[in-house]
Parts: structure tokens; C-alpha cells; sequence
């Protein structure tokens, strides 16, 4: 697309994996092993046909992550990785602090804590269809989505640094849901260590009227009906039965999120020289973890991952609201909120020795394995919830972590489907209202103020996320346990 | 010497945002046009308000990124879309007037809102023609 007075038709390069420079160790795993100024190797968990899919610059991404200072074992790619910017989105990489090891703003993108909560309804398919319009309006009138839209409430100074310090436990303590949902959020649904006093005034700002709003592009609020159930025995520690309605929301920490990422991408752009790390790109920015720089983003983005766990808290809220009017007696439990965007602190063994690494995960989901003390009790015999979001046309996707995956890459999974086409690409392929109609025909309701979204979001438009999941189960990162199918979404 | 003129570049997930101009400063417009484009059609918006910017960084480039930053962030705090630019450029300084109105959802086609501006296929630089190249990937 191009403006102006003449049309060109200039693009960034695009050229897929070079498989021939990949070592295969198994079927979905593939080794670069270290050369030039790589520390660690890069690993990439995929089949051959979502290799052939990724672009040229995921490898470049890979081994550029595998180059920064204080990088533990190797640098991971997750099978629905694609091009980000600095570390690949589907990016794992953990650092050591004793080591010299970095903090990076790309490496936990700018939408800090962006994640997926699902929601139990006890609702059968049947229940929902019924009322399956009067329930879309409801929803879609109750939860702010889109461009420019405003949540209901607006935080004081005072009340922000709560919020910021207290995430959805916040939330809770304000109305907005209840005490039982937080042993279902990771950290308890208050990440420690956050510091208010590092977010800067125009941060907080660009946040003030967006809690308890959903954004736009990727992010939805979805009706999904369990269409299969792949393991039984932990489809019922999870509560999740075929047949059944659960509802899942996808998206982050808001404006706030986004000012801090590209604050500190900025400030570490300038910084890292300072701190004499030799950079393969300006991209790359990062920190010392034990560096002024690299503790103040520290503090931020944990204020941001409590912005994203209360933003979710407040939508849970909304919905309950919305379905009550629908369905006056129905309870809607939590069933886990995961995020994929982040970096934190955690307890891994390595080559037999536990070490305290800060790992990053960027479009990747933690997916603890079965016995880990940070899984809630409820899960701790199976596994910790892995929620992946497809697209409004295909599927999502339940998993439960595994110890395996807990070797093989700190603990992560992939995040959802991953786009195979550009915006607007999609653009000229399609038109909103059109895929609106041949969704409905499928049964698919969509509610959204934006026609245009909804034609870049079109579900032709991604990668199949079912050949995403099998590989990372196939791989060990994750183990399958129920596909969602649409009956509603709600696009931002 | 080139023609002013702004294009957006497929990248993934997210979309590069491309200003070529005759000067350095038309070529920051033009890139700015483009931040629009990703938004709405920037021909839909009118150029009734006006809002005044500065920033400034150690570079060229990193002044690139933190103009586009500028102009989202107040986007998003004003509710507002920008449909024409007035760039200065003194050095590592850059004053601008940006034009615009309120979001309005029954008159602007919106896509998707822009999270941030980022250092990846970032360049400032003279191209071929004699002309400006100024780009980068935004993350939306």
C-alpha cells in the first residue's frame, strides 16, 4: 500500500529458514549451533512444514539473542515464532545476573503481560445457542473494545500506584471479582517487586481512562465450547468437560504497557554502550540486570504485569455482569490467567544445579510441569494450565505443562497461532463484512466496531494454529488437553 | 530529487512505516502519514485541531522513533488521529505541528491501535534520488 503521488512497491526482504543451516536433534527440534560471537546455542522447536513458514529473520533474531551477555544454555524459539523486533516473538531466554546477564524491553515487547484468561461457565452448547445473540449484545456492550475506547473507570495518582503494586488482588479488594479467582492467577495475581515510582507521569496517563478495556488488533473476548477433550484425566482436574461453554479473554497492560516498553527500548538503545555490551543490533537493547537502567525497568514492567492481571480482573468482572443478565444464575470461576509477555525471576536446574534466572518470554507461555511449587495446589498434580488463543475462525486450545518441557526450555510453550500474512495483505483479501457473513455461516458471531479489524484479523490471515499445538506437544513442551471452538467474539 | 510520498511495509505481525521526502524533515512527515495509515485512512481525517510537539535524542534515528512515540502517545491520551505534519528539524531538536481531530468511529474506518515505535529496520538516511529515507517497524 502507498500514498502520495506515486505508487512503489518497496518491501522489507522476505526469505524463509534456511533448513540446510539447521542441525536436527528430533523430529520438532532444531539446532544452531554456536558460531561467531554466539555464548549458548539456539534451539528451535518446530515441524519442517512451520520451519518452511518462518522468516529468514527468526534465525537472525535467534542467534542474535544467543550473542547477549549472561545468556543461560541457549536461546529458544517456540514453534509459532515469526519476526519481532530484537528477540523473535515465541522468543525464550534466560539470564544470569551473577554473569553479567541482561534485562530487555524487546525481549518482553511492548504489550507487557499480554495473556489469556479463561473463564468456566457450567453452561452447556446447547444453553448458550439459545441465547446466543442477546448474550453477544450484552458482551459486546458491556466490555470497551476497539480504538480509542475508554474503560468505566478512571484512576487518581493514589489509586494507580495501588493498582500498580497490587494487580488483580487489587482489583478484588475494589469489587471487582472474587478472593478465590487469585489462587488461579500466576503470582497469585500480584506480582512482587513492582515500584510505581519508576512508571513514568505519561505512562500512568496514557493508562488513566484504559482499565478495563480489551485494545485492538489480536485481542478478543471469546465464547467457546469445548470441542474435544484430548486428555480426560486432566481435563477434569481443570474442570473442563466436552461439550461445555468456557469463556477466554486475550489481552495486556493496556497504553501503560506500551509507554513502558518504549521508554526503556529507548533508554537501553542509548545505555547499552555505556555498559560496554557490543550490540549485532541497535534492536537488541538491554541492560544489566544489576545495572540502574536495568532495575528500574525491572520495577516498571512488574508495575505493568499487575496493570495487565488487574485490567483482566476488571474485564472478568464486566463479563459476569454481561452474563448475568443473560444467565441470572450462572457462575463463572476461573479457571487460570497466563501471560506470555514477560520477564521473571525463577528457580531452574541446570546441569544439575538449581540457578536463579531471569527469564524472558516473549509471545511464549510458562507452562510449569507437574509438582512445581509455583503451580497452584488445585493444578499441582498435573501440570499448570497452558492457554494458546487461535483465531475467531479455527480454534484454541488447552494444554497442561510438563516436566519434560521444564528441561527442554525453562518451562515455556508456544502463545497461539502466529500471523502467516501481513495486515495488509489481509486488507486486500478480504473485507470485513464479508468475513463477518462467512463466519455466522459457521456458526461464529462476531461483534465489532471496526470492520476494517476484523478483515486484518481475518482467520486466513494466521498460521493453523492446530499444527502449532501438535508440535509443541510433540515436542514435550506441553501436553494437549482440550480443543475451544468460537461460538462468540468480541474483536477489539 | 524525489516526490514526498509514504508507504507501509508488511512485517508479520506488526508493520513498517516508510516517509520519503526531499529533506530530512519531510521525510519524518511522511513517515508520520504513514503511523496514520496504519490507524485509518489518512484522507479521512481532518486537519481541524492543531497540537504542538518537540523532542529530541543523541541521533537521527533514535529522534525518528521518538517523534512517531510522541505522536502515539498523544493519539492515545487525546483520543485523537493526525492527518498533516510541519517538521523542524535543528539538530537533535525536532518542533512539529500536527493536525488532526477526535476519534470518531462513525466517520474513521479503524484498524488497529499502534503500541509503539521500535528500533527494528530503523534508518535515517539519504537514499539514492538525493531524497530522505526515514523508517521503522511499529509494534500494533
Amino acid at each position: 500500500m502507498a500514498g502520495g503521488s506515486r505508487s512503489v512497491s518497496l518491501t522489507f526482504e522476505e526469505n524463509p529458514v534456511d533448513i540446510a543451516r539447521l542441525q536436527r536433534k528430533s523430529e520438532e527440534q532444531w539446532w544452531i549451533q554456536p558460531y561467531g560471537k554466539m555464548r549458548v546455542p539456539a534451539v528451535i522447536f518446530a515441524t519442517e512444514a512451520l520451519i518452511r513458514d518462518m522468516d529468514e529473520k527468526v534465525y537472525e533474531q535467534a542467534t542474535n539473542v544467543a550473542m547477549l551477555p549472561g545468556i543461560v544454555k541457549a536461546s529458544y524459539v517456540m514453534p509459532d515464532a515469526h519476526w519481532g523486533y530484537g528477540f523473535p516473538i515465541g522468543g525464550v531466554a534466560a539470564f544470569d545476573a551473577k554473569e553479567g546477564g541482561v534485562i530487555s524491553a524487546g525481549g518482553v515487547g511492548f504489550d507487557i503481560s499480554c495473556g489469556v484468561r479463561t473463564l468456566l461457565t457450567g453452561l452447556t452448547l446447547d444453553q448458550v445457542q439459545a441465547k446466543k445473540e442477546p448474550l453477544a449484545d450484552a458482551l459486546f456492550h458491556q466490555i470497551p473494545a476497539g480504538v480509542g475506547s475508554r474503560g468505566k473507570l478512571s484512576l487518581n495518582e493514589k489509586e494507580m500506584n495501588a493498582m500498580l503494586t497490587g494487580g488483580a488482588k487489587w482489583a478484588v479488594e475494589r469489587g471487582y471479582g472474587m478472593r478465590e479467582d487469585l489462587e488461579r492467577v500466576e503470582e497469585g495475581g500480584c506480582m512482587p517487586g513492582a515500584h510505581p515510582h519508576e512508571v513514568s507521569d505519561r505512562a500512568k496517563k496514557r493508562q488513566r481512562e484504559e482499565m478495563g478495556t480489551l485494545g485492538s488488533g489480536n485481542h478478543y473476548l471469546e465464547v467457546q465450547h469445548v470441542a474435544k477433550i484430548v486428555d480426560r484425566d486432566i481435563a477434569a482436574a481443570f474442570g473442563v468437560s466436552q461439550g461445555n461453554i468456557v469463556l477466554s479473554i486475550h489481552c495486556g497492560s493496556r497504553g501503560l504497557g506500551h509507554q513502558i516498553g518504549t521508554e526503556f527500548l529507548t533508554r537501553m538503545a542509548a545505555a547499552a554502550s555505556q555498559y560496554g555490551i557490543d550490540l549485532p543490533d541497535r534492536e537488541l537493547a538491554c541492560a544489566p540486570i544489576n545495572s540502574p537502567v536495568g532495575e528500574a525497568y525491572l520495577g516498571a514492567m512488574r508495575g505493568a504485569i499487575n496493570c495487565a492481571l488487574a485490567n483482566r480482573q476488571i474485564i472478568t468482572y464486566l463479563v459476569r455482569e454481561a452474563f448475568s443478565e443473560i444467565f441470572p444464575h450462572a457462575v463463572l470461576p476461573l479457571l487460570y490467567d497466563v501471560s506470555h509477555n514477560t520477564c521473571k525471576v525463577e528457580e531452574h536446574a541446570v546441569d544439575g544445579k538449581k540457578m536463579q534466572l531471569f527469564v524472558h518470554r516473549k509471545g511464549a507461555t510458562r507452562a510449569f510441569g507437574p509438582g512445581h511449587e509455583t503451580v497452584p495446589e488445585l493444578f499441582r498434580e498435573v501440570g499448570q494450565p497452558v492457554l494458546i488463543g487461535g483465531t475467531m475462525g479455527t480454534a484454541s486450545y488447552i494444554l497442561a505443562g510438563t516436566n519434560q518441557g521444564m528441561d527442554l526450555a525453562f518451562g515455556s510453550a508456544c502463545h497461539g497461532a502466529g500471523r502467516s500474512m501481513s495486515r495488509h495483505q489481509a486488507l486486500r483479501q478480504w473485507r470485513g463484512a464479508e468475513v463477518v457473513q462467512n463466519l455466522a455461516s459457521h456458526g461464529v458471531l462476531i461483534r465489532s466496531r471496526s470492520m476494517r479489524g476484523v478483515a486484518e484479523e481475518a482467520p486466513g490471515a494466521y498460521k493453523d494454529v492446530s499444527a502449532v499445538v501438535e508440535a509443541a506437544d510433540h515436542a514435550g513442551l506441553a501436553r494437549t488437553v482440550a480443543r475451544l471452538e468460537p461460538v462468540i467474539c468480541i474483536k477489539g | 530529487m524525489p516526490e514526498c510520498r509514504w508507504e507501509l511495509l508488511p512485517h508479520g505481525a506488526d508493520i513498517g512505516v516508510r516517509g520519503v521526502g526531499r529533506s530530512k524533515a519531510e521525510a519524518f512527515e511522511q513517515a508520520a502519514v504513514a503511523l496514520t495509515a496504519v490507524i485509518t485512512e489518512p484522507a479521512s481525517v481532518s486537519p481541524n485541531e492543531c497540537v504542538e510537539i518537540t523532542c529530541e535524542a543523541t541521533d537521527d534515528e533514535l529522534l525518528l522513533v521518538n517523534w512517531l512515540n510522541a505522536l502515539i502517545y498523544e493519539m492515545a491520551t487525546r483520543r485523537m488521529l493526525f492527518a498533516r505534519y510541519e517538521v523542524r528539524i535543528d539538530g537533535n531538536s525536532l518542533f512539529a505541528n500536527a493536525w488532526g481531530e477526535p476519534i470518531d468511529e462513525n466517520k474513521h474506518e479503524l484498524g488497529v491501535e499502534v503500541k509503539g515505535a521500535t528500533c527494528t529496520e530503523l534508518k535515517v538516511a539519504r537514499d539514492q534520488d538525493g531524497g530522505w529515507i526515514a523508517q521503522c517497524v511499529v509494534d500494533v
